[in-house]
């Protein structure tokens, strides 16, 4: 008696679970038999483009992932490839895609920044793009920045630099140079006639254009045009330093502003100039202010050129998709309908030049566009870790009032250690 | 599974009633069966997809967990097992394996450049250095099957057909063209883009000579729709395993460091992970750069955790003394005040600390401080006090409370007892209610020192470990405790290191492992006093 009834509950057990996995395996059987590859023969009968057996994963900044279901959409109308958009959280998605992109679960596309293609090739995640002669479709420095040690990996689709807005009631004309600026915004009445955001530790991409404009970038290129980690030009920066000190001394700028309270301070109508990306542009404009965006005024003999920062797609190395991966970004997101859907997602500047023209009808485009003529992309070298572990913590303490020279040296020095360190 | 009931001795209700209500006990037996099931199910699809990974070990772990579970609930006997299986399980999956994967990682080269395996990372190298001819034209493209298998029908600039495959380089033939792209040939059977994705692995790979002359390079498609011109910067030679370098001839081999390296010292990446015993380990304790923060981050780890817990103790136990006293009025409000900080979000706590603290926007300085002009998050001292002071706020409510009621257990009796012998209110508290108090609250404390000791959080929000070494080769501040010192080695920068974070993982580890035992040990001698 007892054994029967134990065994039929053994019996049981494992009928139960069968049908369960047969219910789970069936409908996993479905989506197999709908990716495997077909006999060919019967591919290539079929006319019918949704016989198409690909299904490209994409991931997404979860912002930008309503303004591209639409285009997925009409790529799968006309490819019968599946695209499926997954919205993730910008600040870990560079990690999750190295960490993933090579185990099987990882996307066939992502989403990101150029200046994650030094660790990204370093790691070997992503795959060569080919942009033939569509690549002079694109503006040179979104072109330039995709570019990595000679081979593009990104295709872009936006490109962000810094700016001045400029509350456009308080001051009504553009600043010539930054003391015309100071002096406007000082003589308009603003508690604060500019703001930039710094903080504790600095923020050396803010200050950039003001460096540039004192002729010392970060790093020279070699001849094909990459950054050479061996041209250091950071210590051409002796005279920046100096009136980075002078900046820091009359209060111009100080590390106490970071970037809550500039924004706190240009939206609520108290600061007149506020250097920022067009990230904040929505914040000014609904906070009511009258914006304007003019180009970084120079403090120094040549014009100030901001770091350009451009936006894109990476294929994976380890896609099993790559063709229609490649097909997806190259021939499609590379057309100006869709660079125009996700720019009016996030009303920064396309990357295609014929929908950056569009783009630029609205002034405060054009404005951004304008700033950025002289943007170079930021290096996206290894080497450029270890400015960004020096390079704030020193401007920094300038502002905060160290000696210029001796702190401006010690970067240098500490920095040419690290690289070849 | 019914009978266990009837071994269990008889309740003192009518046997005749327990005997009928257990004939009808099918419905536990069915849920049992239904929850068995389904587990058994989910476990078998788990080793179904490990499986076809590849993951052989992960598919034995799994089965030998689902049969261990099996046996445990459908043999009768093992009824205290029956209890802490679920328990134990969810330790292995969520301690155990931790443990033990960190100890993996901390003896591999894990970190930027060394993620891949070493296949992958062949696969990438040659990929990255597919070079495209300079100055070649485009080709618009057109997959065909043909004799040899796959091919390419290319245009070339002169609105030429030609058609090659991977065995024979590119020949002129006869084409139809559909706006001047070449689109079918005779003998080859022309792949439309939904044909060419179901053999895309295939395309993606493919290479078609253009001709006889290897320095010509090949072609190859990207997307499917048109080649291009490429030669391959870099040679893998499978049997010597070794990568050449096509135009400058420099021979990289694998030297047993997890990259392909030139006889210069030049490194390829990416490389691979591979095992490296100790090195971290000897990093960690021998590299200068790295052992100087290391230790003086461990020091302010152990004053940090230390303090903390003396001060929230010691705060604690003063208001809970105060709030003990019998006459005292509105006891329960002022209570409930004293709960507050610890019913706030801790999370939410920490960074309004950190804008208070903030120099000449912050209330400390602005409101409390008349407008003083204190760097408490810039100066490393202060921001060592500003820290201490953040925890104390947010601990003390716990240590107060767990105090109260302390104090509360302790009989009244003792205590008049020692007043009647004369004892002054300091003797009473010194050698009566301290005693007492510590042979409860000392499990306590030491919970709270070891919570310190990783106290992430608040380091983190308040100043971020901030204000930075400026000479130290790793990005650590004076305020980084252990813990969020192996968040910035693993997870911040350019150059993530996940090998040494485990291997300072481990340390911790030891570290806590080992003051917690011997506190434990301690607190026995303790209860000897009761």
């Amino acid at each position: 008696m007892l054994k029967t009834k134990k065994s039929l509950g053994l019996g049981a057990v494992l009928v139960t679970a069968g049908l369960l996995i047969t219910a789970c395996s069936s409908s996993t059987d479905d989506t197999a038999t709908s990716t495997s590859p077909e006999p060919s023969s019967s591919a290539m009968e079929s006319t019918s483009p949704a016989a198409g057996g690909a299904d490209l994963v994409v991931w997404v900044d979860s912002e930008r992932a309503d303004a591209l279901a639409q285009p997925a959409a009409d790529y799968e109308a006309k490819t019968g490839v599946h695209v499926e958009i997954v919205g993730r959280d910008n600040a870990t998605l560079k990690d999750d895609f190295i960490q993933q992109a090579n185990s099987g679960s990882g996307p066939d596309i992502t989403m990101g920044a150029h200046d994650w293609l030094g660790e990204l090739t370093a790691n070997g995640v992503v795959a060569p793009l080919e942009l033939g002669d569509k690549a002079d479709d694109y503006l040179p420095v979104a072109l330039d920045a995709s570019t990595y040690e000679g081979t593009v990996y990104e295709l872009p689709y936006a490109v962000e630099n810094l700016a001045v807005l400029r509350n456009a009631d308080l001051v009504p004309e553009a600043a010539g140079d930054y003391d015309d600026m100071i002096a406007k915004g000082e003589a308009a009445g603003a508690e604060y006639p500019f703001v930039v955001e710094q903080g504790a530790e600095g923020n050396p991409y803010h200050l950039y254009p003001f460096q540039t404009s004192f002729d010392a970038p970060v790093f020279g290129r070699d001849d094909a045009g990459s950054y050479d980690p061996t041209q250091l030009k950071l210590g051409d920066g002796d005279q920046f330093a100096e009136w980075l000190g002078e900046q820091g001394k009359e209060g111009n700028m100080s590390t106490e502003i970071t970037g809550d309270i500039a924004k706190e301070k240009f939206t609520s109508g108290d600061a007149a100039f506020w250097l920022t990306g067009p990230w904040n542009l929505t914040a000014a404009t609904e906070a009511g202010i009258n914006v304007a965006v003019d180009a970084v005024p120079a403090p120094g003999p040549s014009a100030a050129a901001p770091f350009a920062g451009v936006k894109g797609f990476f294929v994976n190395e380890y896609s099993e998709n790559k063709v229609a991966a490649n097909d997806f970004l190259v021939n499609y997101i590379g057309t100006e309908d869709v660079q125009l859907a996700l720019y009016e997602s996030g009303k920064i500047l396309p990357a295609l030049k014929a929908a950056a023209d569009t783009a630029a009808a609205d002034p405060l485009v054009s404005g951004f566009l304008a700033a950025g003529t002289d943007a170079v992309p930021m290096p996206a070298i290894p080497a450029m870790g270890q400015v960004w572990q020096y390079w704030g913590i020193a401007e920094a303490a300038i502002l905060d009032g160290a000696d210029p020279d001796s702190t401006w040296t010690k970067l240098t020095s500490d920095v040419e250690a690290a690289i070849a360190g | 599974m019914t009978n266990t009931s009837v071994e269990t001795p008889a309740p003192h209700s009518a046997p005749e009633k327990r005997l009928k209500f257990n004939s009808f006990r099918i419905g536990p037996l069915v849920i049992k069966i239904i929850l068995l099931s389904t587990f058994n199910a989910i476990m078998a699809f788990l080793m179904f997809t490990l499986a076809s990974q590849g993951s052989w070990g992960l598919v034995a772990a799994a089965a030998a967990l689902t049969i261990a579970i099996d046996v445990i609930y459908l043999n009768k006997r093992m009824l205290p097992a029956k209890y802490i299986t679920p328990g134990l399980v969810f330790l292995l999956i969520f301690q155990v394996f931790i443990i033990i994967y960190t100890f993996y990682i901390a003896f591999t080269n894990f970190s930027t450049g060394h993620i891949l395996d070493k296949d992958d990372a062949i696969q990438s190298l040659l990929s990255q250095n597919q070079e495209r001819v300079p100055d070649s034209a485009s080709y618009p493209l057109t997959v065909v099957d043909g004799p040899n298998g796959l091919g390419f029908l290319v245009t070339d600039p002169a609105g030429d057909a030609l058609v090659g495959d991977s065995e024979t380089p590119l020949a002129p033939v006869d084409a139809t063209f559909e706006d001047d792209k070449a689109v079918a040939t005779d003998g080859y059977t022309t792949l439309k883009f939904a044909d060419v994705l179901q053999v895309q692995d295939q395309v993606f790979n493919l290479v078609v000579p253009v001709s006889d002359d290897a320095a010509d390079g090949s072609i190859r498609t990207l997307d499917g729709s048109s080649g291009y011109q490429y030669v391959s910067n870099l040679l893998y030679d499978e049997s010597a395993d070794t990568l050449t370098n096509g135009t400058t001839g420099v021979v990289y081999t694998d030297q047993g460091n997890g990259s392909f390296e030139s006889a210069e010292g030049a490194e390829l990446l990416p490389g691979w992970t591979i095992n490296i015993g100790f090195e971290n380990f000897e990093r960690a304790f021998t590299d200068s750069s790295i052992r100087g923060p290391l230790v003086s981050v461990m020091i302010w780890t152990f004053v940090f955790a230390a303090l903390s817990m003396l001060f929230t103790f010691a705060l604690g136990l003063f208001m809970a003394l105060m709030f003990n006293h019998p006459r005292m009025r509105g006891i329960k409000i002022y209570r409930i005040m004293m709960v507050l900080p610890y019913a706030f979000p801790a999370f939410l706590g920490a960074m309004v600390w950190s804008g208070m603290y903030s120099t000449s926007f912050g209330f400390i300085n602005n409101v409390l401080l008349g407008g003083a002009n204190i760097p408490w998050l810039t100066d490393p001292t202060l921001a060592k006090v500003a820290v201490l002071i953040v925890n104390l706020w947010l601990g003390f409510p716990y240590m107060f409370l767990v105090t109260l009621g302390a104090l509360q257990s302790i009989p009244e009796e003792i205590q008049e007892a020692a007043r009647t012998d004369g004892a002054s209110p300091w003797q009473v508290f010194r050698q009566i209610k301290l005693p007492l108090l510590l042979v409860s609250v000392a499990p306590v404390l030491i919970a709270t020192f070891a919570f310190n000791f990783n106290n992430f959080n608040v380091i983190y929000l308040v100043t971020g470990g901030g204000p930075r070494i400026s000479d130290a080769d790793i990005p650590v501040g004076h305020t980084d405790i252990l813990i969020s010192l192996v968040y910035k080695v693993a997870f911040t920068g350019q150059q993530r290191d996940y090998g040494l974070a485990s291997a300072f993982s481990i340390i911790i580890f030891v570290v806590v492992a080992t003051v917690s035992i011997i506190s434990f040990r301690r607190t026995k001698t303790l209860e000897d006093i009761h």
